[in-house]
């Protein structure tokens, strides 16, 4: 995969607090365009919690994001008061995929497409339409275009979130486990769709348990564990030797209940 | 009956005429079970009649005077569907202001609320047609005289405010109750969208919290058609001002008061059977 330039993303020493639960314990990590980083880890060692920080759907604590220039920063428990103002700035820079899809129920597939476009950056409809269509070209749906999501499977309804969040043109896609709320034979389409999205460029965060998946697209891996990166390297490396203990236990168990391919 | 009506005859099951014989069978089940209940509605009915016109009830006087308070149901109507407007406006305000993270906005909202459940409707009634003008003769003495205009409403002014702020501190909770119950998912894929507060609540969560809220709004309709009886004391001439004013003036309380009763309960059967088919319809909302 081609990555060139100055890195796209940057964290620097993110903390979150949830109560007294210390989840974020200084990360740091950058990400360079056209490069796709997979963290993976057990539930609970935060790397959701690190994704929503980065479009700040959670708040962190403490620590600085930017991304492609936006930069915002907490300190003292919440974001700087300068800050605040920079928050959909820095949201419209990312596009963000769910666990649970959250696809708009009350809108069709189209109009969940071209929602956003046209009422945050105020794309002319003609236009946004023709968009959205060839994104749902994209994602293997434009026959859907005229439904309602309730007539969907999980993994057409992952497909339309997909769509939705490229629709918006951000420069870096945050995948949160995208494909844990799908029926097994349903994954595979979603994970399809993802490949595509990496072989095209895309800058994307992926937080995911697919370990084949993580091994075949991922430039970079990253484990985490207790609110901290424990190690990051090639997915070759990572999966094959990697140099951490806590690394090695993991994947361990991963092999012995047979996810990994 | 669409269940069997929308099978496509291309793939019929082999066992479809039995389903179809059971499902007629249920429904004639049903059918003769309501015609039973009717049969005891009508006779309750008639035994009442009877049992009136054995005591001078005088059904003359009613056929002759019915329609003068028939007249007052378009006020009556006209008040309700007025007020209840007004006061899904409050209550989503009400609710937007529960919900929000803004001191003031919640101070406001929370104060509004217990003040108006606290205190009696009637009390509001007086206060608003009452008590404002005084209020406002005392801004007039002040120079204010504009204001004191503002102050002074008409009967039917009144009442539809009085009746507004009420529902509206009533319909609050069903508002935020409606409000909260769209995942809170949606939110975040609005937000995570860049969408702002407002957008978000325009496009992604009013659409679909008004589902939620739309049959609960109707039962307060239905309660509210009652309770504007109570704006009758102002002389506002709905159905139970009119009935209470020839019932005086002729003593025939039991016939006037009945016909006004028995227009409520028209009322009110009516907007049920709006409601329950209005219900339906946005059930089927999201099918395409």
């Amino acid at each position: 995969m081609p990555m060139n330039g100055e890195p796209i993303v940057r964290v620097q020493n993110l903390h979150k607090w949830f109560g007294l639960l210390h989840v974020l314990r200084g990360i740091s990590l950058e990400v360079r365009p056209q490069e796709v980083v997979v963290i993976i880890g057990r539930s609970g060692s935060g790397k959701s919690t690190f994704l929503r920080c980065i479009n700040l759907l959670e708040e962190p604590t403490s620590g600085r994001v930017e991304v492609d220039g936006v930069v915002v920063e907490a300190a003292d428990g919440g974001l700087k008061p300068e800050c605040r103002s920079r928050v959909r700035d820095l949201r419209l820079k990312t596009g963000m995929v769910f666990q649970e899809f959250n696809v708009f129920p009350h809108k069709t597939v189209l109009e969940n497409v071209i929602e956003a476009p046209i009422i945050v950056k105020g794309v002319p409809k003609e236009q946004a339409v023709e968009k959205g269509r060839e994104l749902l070209r994209k994602v293997g749906l434009l026959d859907k275009q005229d439904v309602h999501p309730i007539r969907l499977s999980g993994g057409q309804k992952q497909r339309v979130a997909i769509a939705r969040a490229l629709a918006m043109e951000p420069k870096v896609m945050l995948f949160d486990e995208p494909t844990s709320a799908l029926d097994p034979e349903l994954i595979g389409e979603v994970l399809a769709v993802m490949k595509d999205l990496a072989r095209e460029g895309t800058t994307m965060i992926i937080v995911t348990h697919e370990m084949g998946f993580a091994h075949e697209v991922a430039d970079r891996v990253i484990y985490m564990e207790g609110g901290v990166i424990v190690e990051e390297g090639p997915p070759d490396q990572i999966f094959t030797c990697p140099r951490d203990p806590r690394t090695c236990q993991f994947l361990a168990r991963i092999i012995e209940s047979g996810r990994l391919v | 009956m669409e269940v069997a009506c929308s099978q496509p005859s291309s793939q019929l099951d082999p066992d479809l005429a039995v389903g179809l014989a059971l499902v007629r069978k249920a429904r004639r089940t049903r059918l003769i079970e309501t015609l039973k209940v009717g049969t005891v509605w009508i006779a309750l009915l008639i035994l009442l009649t009877l049992g009136l016109l054995q005591l001078r009830f005088d059904p003359q006087y009613v056929f002759k005077h019915a329609g003068f308070v028939l007249q007052g149901a378009w006020t009556t109507i006209w008040v309700s569907v007025v007020s209840i407007l007004i006061a899904s406006v409050l209550a989503l305000f009400g609710a937007l202001g529960r919900l929000s993270r803004n001191p003031i906005a919640q101070g406001i909202s929370s104060f509004y609320i217990s003040v108006i459940r606290g205190t009696p409707l009637l009390i509001q009634i007086y206060l608003i047609y009452h008590g404002l003008p005084q209020l406002g003769q005392q801004l007039k003495a002040l120079g204010y005289p504009e204001l004191a205009r503002l102050l002074t409403l008409d009967a039917f002014q009144a009442g539809v405010l009085a009746l507004s702020l009420n529902y509206g501190a009533y319909m609050t909770e069903i508002f935020r109750a409606g409000l909260q119950a769209v995942g809170h998912g949606q939110y975040e894929a609005a937000a995570a969208l860049g969408m702002t507060r407002w957008q978000t609540l325009r496009h992604v969560i009013l659409p679909q919290a008004i589902r939620i809220i739309i049959p609960d709004v109707g039962n307060q309709f239905i309660a509210m058609q009652k309770d504007s009886a109570l704006v009758s004391v102002m002389g506002v001439w709905e159905i139970t001002f009119r009935a209470n004013r020839l019932a005086r003036k002729d003593a025939k309380f039991v016939e006037m008061l009945l016909v006004a009763a028995a227009l409520y309960w028209i009322l009110t059967v009516v907007s049920s059977w709006l409601q329950s088919r209005l219900e339906k319809r946005m059930a089927h909302a999201y099918e395409r």
